[in-house]
């Protein structure tokens, strides 16, 4: 096993590469995907090397993209979308979500949609409005689509040709402030890789779980490292896929520390929290200490990059969570503080 | 609003269309039947003598049954729905003649001359009609994407398909039928972008038939629907889409034309369902008298059949040979339609993904292990 340190970008644009080399059917197709190497440059130098016709600028027109990656599959083609930024991704929802999602039922499974869409999302980038939104919820709620969220540039590169590889249709969402942040790679890992469907136990803990993907998974092993100096002992689920959900590992978890925390970006109504929150509730209701815990952004559209600070939950809004599920505030008379919710109260 | 009849062009069906105000649409069978035999549009179609314009009569006369044995189908509760296109079997008929096999096609819902064109089995045509299915035939098998009902989506995949068909260098062409209402969707208009911007070998086929749903055209465009190609950079002409032979020369030329790497090309067939939008439709509330008369003596099929009278074809045979071949496929249809019995839950479940997941299996074994506690009755 040999490692290299690779930034997120990196990682993702080594997994683009290995697929254009090794499939001829892999096209890559986005807004200035080709000579700038993409707003983030993330597909930087893949069409100096693979050509014109295999990463391919398109007009900027989203529904004309994903539409047109539609139209791909019919021909044999395995094509992988970019989405310039997550609050552009709506003028494609139809083809989306009426498309993409529906063909291989529509057609009694006699047509796959091997088509992969990334979209860069999250916020704290500093952005104007529409560069730094959460819009996973809608996908995850489409049947139909597999949704996935890497939170390192090991998974980011191994996921990513896990989702070009499989026979459905994968949105790949990536936590765009993340993009240039480096770790150890290895490049040749993948048979030993776990499967893009599973969720990852980060860092063991006993006392509670804390559930988080995306840009939020390394936010959320430092709110751990900070909580074990104060004597606690979290357990971080990295949730890795957003649909299908990995139930196994997430009841597991909480089946051992009785208590749930589940953080992320996006708002906090029916978000992916109140999804695992149900989940837990259902399968681990005679395990659980307290009532789940969400550590969300609020229910407002993302607010304007001055205020971004107090939207996206930070290491002390988990800590402050992680309080909640501990029951610390329980009977003290404390309003709940910003971003942690406390519905339901100690059971 | 649209001129009145007798206010509008005579070489014009579209309602908008003034002598001022009149692209050029290409004719070669008038509505009494006769036939323009001099010219360039004229010598594409040449081959079709007396015997393959009854060929064609006929084609038109089964789709016509097949429209009413749907249409009557829906009516004894045995089909969800139904989408007429009585009417536009010249529009159909004459672009399905010219395509090729390996050509793929996207077609909406109306399109059923198409889809019969392709050798669609009627027991698959059906299904989705039926209930039974969202699709029904297997999409590479006959180069036919499944019914789109999205207004225009599939615009798109037809050029995805030809822009692959440009990348990959292995020939091939895509064509993509829509409707009037469809150019107004931004689908559309996108899709003529991307053709354009990588001259994709892709076929738009616009049957203008007047109505979307309720809606006249001309709420959709202020402008002949055949103008606005060409602002994309795409080649476009218009045909009375009432005439079979104009429709096959003009889509025999657009396919020329993409084999000769001439890009996307545009047909605008201009003509009119007779019918309702679906069979939950009710056109009365929204149409004339005046203007169905209008359009009834612009039928498609009648004038073939005055110019094949008119050239002392035996038509009682031919109509006695149609009349038959008809009676066979809506009989089909009918069994086709009876006979389904496509209920199974595990269905629900089948095809949702191509790979195994766990939540829909999950659903699945509990759902079926609730219809086995209930015995079944449940469902």
């Amino acid at each position: 096993m040999s490692t290299t340190k690779l930034t997120f970008a990196k990682a993702i644009n080594a997994a683009l590469d290995t697929a254009l080399e090794q499939d001829p059917r892999v096209l890559i197709m986005g807004e200035d995907i080709g000579k700038l190497g993409g707003v983030f440059r993330v597909t930087d130098g893949l069409q100096a090397k693979h050509g014109a016709r295999r990463v391919v600028d398109t007009p900027l027109a989203e529904s004309g993209i994903v539409g047109t990656a539609v139209g791909l599959t019919y021909r044999g083609f395995r094509p992988i979308v970019e989405i310039q930024f997550d609050g552009f991704v709506y003028p494609a929802f139809d083809q989306i979500v009426a498309q993409v999602a529906k063909l291989t039922m529509r057609t009694d499974g006699r047509h796959r949609m091997p088509v992969v869409i990334r979209i860069p999302f999250g916020g704290n980038i500093g952005s104007p409005e529409h560069h730094s939104e959460s819009p996973e919820a809608y996908f995850v709620h489409t049947a139909g689509l597999r949704v996935v969220a890497p939170g390192n540039p090991q998974d980011a590169h191994d996921m990513l040709l896990q989702a070009i590889a499989s026979e459905d249709p994968v949105v790949y969402f990536e936590p765009k402030r993340r993009y240039y942040e480096s770790a150890e790679v290895d490049l040749d890992a993948l048979a030993s890789a776990p499967s893009m469907d599973q969720a990852v136990v980060r860092r063991s803990g006993d006392d509670v779980t804390l559930v988080a993907y995306g840009p939020l998974v390394k936010t959320a092993l430092e709110a751990a490292e900070l909580a074990a100096e104060d004597g606690t002992s979290v357990e971080v689920v990295d949730l890795r896929s957003l649909s299908p959900m990995d139930y196994e590992t997430l009841t597991a978890s909480v089946r051992h520390t009785g208590r749930l925390v589940v953080a992320h970006e996006a708002s906090r109504t029916v978000g992916l929290g109140a999804e695992i929150s149900a989940v837990v509730t259902e399968r681990c209701f005679e395990y659980l200490e307290h009532a789940p815990v969400r550590v969300t952004g609020f229910d407002i559209p993302y607010p304007p990059a001055h205020l971004e600070e107090h939207h996206v939950p930070d290491r002390d809004r988990i800590l402050d969570g992680i309080d909640h599920a501990l029951g610390r505030f329980d009977g003290i008379g404390l309003a709940a503080p910003a971003g942690a919710s406390v519905e339901g109260g100690a059971l | 609003m649209a001129l009145a009849p007798s206010e509008r062009n005579a070489n014009s069906p579209y309602p908008e269309d003034s002598a001022q105000n009149c692209p050029r649409t290409l004719s070669l069978l008038s509505p009494e039947g006769v036939r323009v035999v001099t010219g360039e549009d004229a010598a594409r179609v040449a081959d079709i003598d007396d015997t393959a314009l009854a060929a064609l009569y006929s084609k038109m006369v089964v789709q016509r049954r097949i429209d009413a044995e749907g249409t009557a189908l829906q009516r004894q509760g045995q089909l969800a729905l139904w989408a007429p296109s009585k009417g536009q079997e010249a529009a159909q008929i004459g672009a399905a003649e010219a395509f090729r096999e390996s050509d793929f096609i996207f077609p909406t819902y109306r399109d059923h001359g198409v889809i019969h064109s392709r050798g669609v089995a009627a027991s698959e045509v059906m299904r989705q009609w039926r209930g039974a299915s969202h699709g029904g035939w297997d999409p590479h098998e006959k180069n036919l994407a499944p019914v789109q009902i999205i207004i225009g989506a599939q615009t798109l995949h037809a050029v995805g398909y030809a822009m692959g068909a440009a990348f990959d260098g292995n020939g091939g062409a895509a064509v993509a039928f829509l409707g009037d209402g469809a150019t107004s969707q931004g689908d559309v208009n996108e899709a003529m972008i991307f053709a354009a911007s990588f001259k994709a070998p892709v076929l738009f086929f616009l049957e203008n038939n007047q109505f979307a749903i309720s809606e006249p055209v001309t709420l959709q465009s202020r402008t002949p629907l055949v103008d606005r190609p060409r602002g994309f950079g795409i080649r476009a002409v218009r045909v009375d889409g009432n005439d079979v032979l104009a429709v096959l020369s003009a889509t025999r030329d657009a396919l020329a034309r993409i084999d000769a790497g001439e890009g996307p090309q545009f047909i605008e067939a201009v003509t009119y369902r007779r019918g309702a939008h679906t069979t939950a439709d009710d056109p009365s509330r929204y149409r004339d008298t005046e203007l169905e008369s209008y359009w009834e003596k612009l039928d498609p099929i009648d004038r073939v059949e005055a110019c094949l009278r008119s050239r002392g074809v035996d038509v009682e045979a031919v109509l006695a040979t149609a009349g038959a071949e008809a009676d066979e496929v809506a009989a089909e249809l009918r069994a086709a339609v009876v006979s389904m019995t496509e209920d199974d839950p595990e269905l629900l479940f089948a095809h949702v993904y191509s790979e195994p997941h766990p939540r829909i299996e999950e659903q699945r074994a509990e759902y079926l292990a609730y219809l086995a506690e209930t015995g079944g009755d449940a469902a």
